[in-house]
């Protein structure tokens, strides 16, 4: 018989009291655990996407018009006017300071063509930086040659050609060589050829349309890149994609810090639920403090039995409320997450913090019921049997 | 110079208009050994001497020596440590914990004591043992009948062997063949040399007791051998 026996004991013996604690914690760190692992996998979801993004820097040229758009930037005049980037300055893009982040540099030539009396996009690119740039990207076989082009999946349907098939562009024949697989974006409804077969044919030699630069780490200096982009093609308009991701992380925070005060407030009235039971409880059980003390307790050995009480509720409640909410972030994060599913991680900080965080509440909303248990006065105490 | 020695004891509850005094300068001293039974009529400041005997309730006035130690110039915990170390408490109303066993009530006094579970259990069974309860070690309070509870009560207060046992009615809830059980219980106890001070109202409890302190008003009327037959003339 020790002091947690009896502890252990009393838990067992009072369920219901020990439930209502128990619960009033579980709340409150299961929604404070739910939010932060929400957070945190959504979190880790963009972080992912912008590893994935493939091109997060866009160089297109300076325009006022806007005909045809690709990916949601404006591509204005790349096909009918005169500001284009030359292919010459791509070895600029090379010479910033920040090259060494420069994961891929992919020009890209644009323009209309005709094709079986209907018109389409056509897209030089140059497939090498394709990797990188679109790893998304999925097509049977390798690159096409200088008189092959890849279709995207909706361009293939419309045009009502597939691999093996020839097209004829400006009285030059080009072998299908690939249908992509659906990305679902704008690539779908493309032309794609090599760089110089797309120039000769647009008749844009030693110009390109945009270019996409990929700088593949989540922590690298893209504005930095972008400004330094920029200084170097003067002409040119430099965007970062990162921004849109960056406003997404914005709206995240938003969120995290929205969640981190709901569960504050959680947490404040778990342990009033806390602070009141365990009054409750010291008050029911004023004659058995009386006896613990008769029989040469002393205060501290009766502060110590209501926190050793507390504290073993609380252990309880920060791992079942561990537990809860990470599941409910599971069931919660397809309502969040752009992908739709994804996995919630258990992060060893935030195990250790949320239990460490419900002993902390469950043993300071205790303190002061154990304080007032142990300064009961052992005669009073005993007067009320 | 005696075991225990109560000098001057007075005690007051409450202040001004409402004050109400319960011991007025009490005298006394006991020996090692010695059976004590304190009688007196309701509101005589029995329950209030044993209170202070028993270290849980400060005099207003006067001082308490136990073994040369005076009880209340000593701090809380300490006073919590010479109950431990000293006392063995017998309530009227059995005061077992009711959600531990007999065995688990009776260790109460050791929980915080270091030694090992095996001591612990073994001291308990012991003193169960001592009290004819060996075969319901593991009953709960409410599974055995009130003369059984206040036997496991006698044990919890002698596991630690404390050399003093402080009852309080002891039997006021038993019926007269569990009364002379339990009596019979704590007579041996005083026989063995634990010194026994026992308040009690019933006059055949105080004729197992070797000396009789009869109070009234606060007061110490007299002190002497016990007669039971002068005890029942009361």
């Amino acid at each position: 018989m020790t002091l947690k026996d009896i502890a252990l004991l009393n838990l067992r013996r009072r369920k219901a009291k020990a439930g209502f604690v128990l619960a009033g914690l579980v709340i409150g760190v299961a929604t404070l655990v739910a939010m932060l692992a929400l957070t945190e996998a959504l979190t880790h979801e963009i972080n992912h996407k912008l590893e994935k993004y493939g091109a997060n820097i866009l160089v297109t040229p300076r325009t006022e018009s806007l005909s045809l758009s690709y990916e949601g930037l404006s591509l204005g005049g790349f096909s009918f006017q005169t500001n284009e980037i030359r292919q010459s300055e791509l070895a600029l893009i090379h010479q910033i300071k920040n090259a060494g982040n420069l994961a891929a540099v992919g020009p890209m030539v644009l323009g209309v063509i005709q094709v079986a009396g209907r018109e389409a996009l056509l897209a030089g690119v140059d497939f090498a930086a394709l990797p990188i740039l679109k790893p998304w990207w999925s097509y049977a076989g390798g690159e096409p040659g200088a008189d092959q082009v890849l279709l995207g999946s909706e361009a293939a349907r419309i045009l009502n050609l597939q691999a093996g098939d020839s097209l004829t562009v400006k009285d030059r024949r080009l072998e299908v060589r690939a249908v992509l697989e659906p990305t679902g974006s704008q690539d779908d409804g493309l032309v794609f050829s090599r760089l110089t077969t797309a120039q000769e044919l647009l008749g844009k030699v030693g110009l390109v349309s945009m270019i996409e630069v990929a700088a593949l780490c989540k922590d690298c200096p893209v504005d930095d890149m972008v400004n330094q982009i920029g200084e170097k093609l003067p002409e040119a308009k430099v965007v970062a994609i990162q921004s849109v991701v960056k406003g997404r992380m914005e709206a995240i925070g938003h969120f995290q810090r929205f969640g981190l005060g709901v569960s504050a407030l959680v947490a404040l009235v778990g342990s009033l639920v806390v602070l009141v039971t365990m009054m409750a409880s010291v008050k029911e059980r004023t004659a058995e403090i009386g006896i613990f003390r008769a029989i040469g307790f002393r205060r501290g050995h009766v502060m110590r039995v209501v926190l050793l009480e507390a504290g073993i509720v609380s252990l309880a409640a920060g791992v079942i409320g561990l537990g809860l909410g990470l599941a409910g972030a599971q069931v919660a994060l397809p309502l969040f997450s752009e992908s739709h599913g994804g996995a919630v991680a258990l992060n060893p900080w935030l195990a250790g913090g949320a239990i460490l965080l419900s002993l902390a509440v469950g043993l300071l909303a205790s303190l002061y019921p154990a304080l007032m248990a142990a300064r009961l006065d052992p005669h009073e105490a005993l007067r009320t049997l | 110079m005696s075991f225990i020695i109560g000098q001057d004891l007075a005690k007051t509850y409450g202040a001004g208009e409402a004050a109400m005094t319960a011991l007025q300068g009490v005298d006394f001293s006991i020996d090692k050994g010695e059976f004590v039974a304190v009688m007196g009529p309701s509101g005589s400041g029995k329950s209030t001497l044993l209170s202070i005997l028993g270290a849980l309730n400060s005099p207003s006035r006067g001082a308490f020596l136990v073994d040369g130690i005076d009880i209340y110039q000593l701090t809380s915990d300490q006073r919590a440590d010479f109950r431990r170390e000293y006392l063995g408490f017998v309530f009227q109303s059995f005061n077992l914990v009711p959600y531990l066993s007999l065995q688990e009530n009776v260790m109460l006094p050791l929980a915080t004591q270091r030694l090992a579970a095996r001591a612990k259990r073994e001291m308990a069974a012991e003193a169960l043992s001592r009290v004819g309860l060996s075969d319901k070690l593991t009953r709960l309070p409410n599974q055995v009948s009130g003369g059984e509870q206040e036997r496991a009560a006698v044990a919890r207060a002698l596991v630690n062997r404390p050399p003093i046992l402080l009852a309080d009615e002891p039997t006021g809830n038993l019926d007269a063949a569990t009364s002379a059980e339990v009596m019979g219980l704590i007579a041996s106890l005083a026989r063995e040399g634990m010194t026994v001070i026992m308040v009690t109202h019933s006059p055949e409890c105080a004729g197992y007791a070797s000396r009789l302190l009869r109070m009234r008003d606060g007061r110490l009327e007299s002190d002497g051998r016990t007669d039971l037959a002068a005890v029942c003339a009361g």
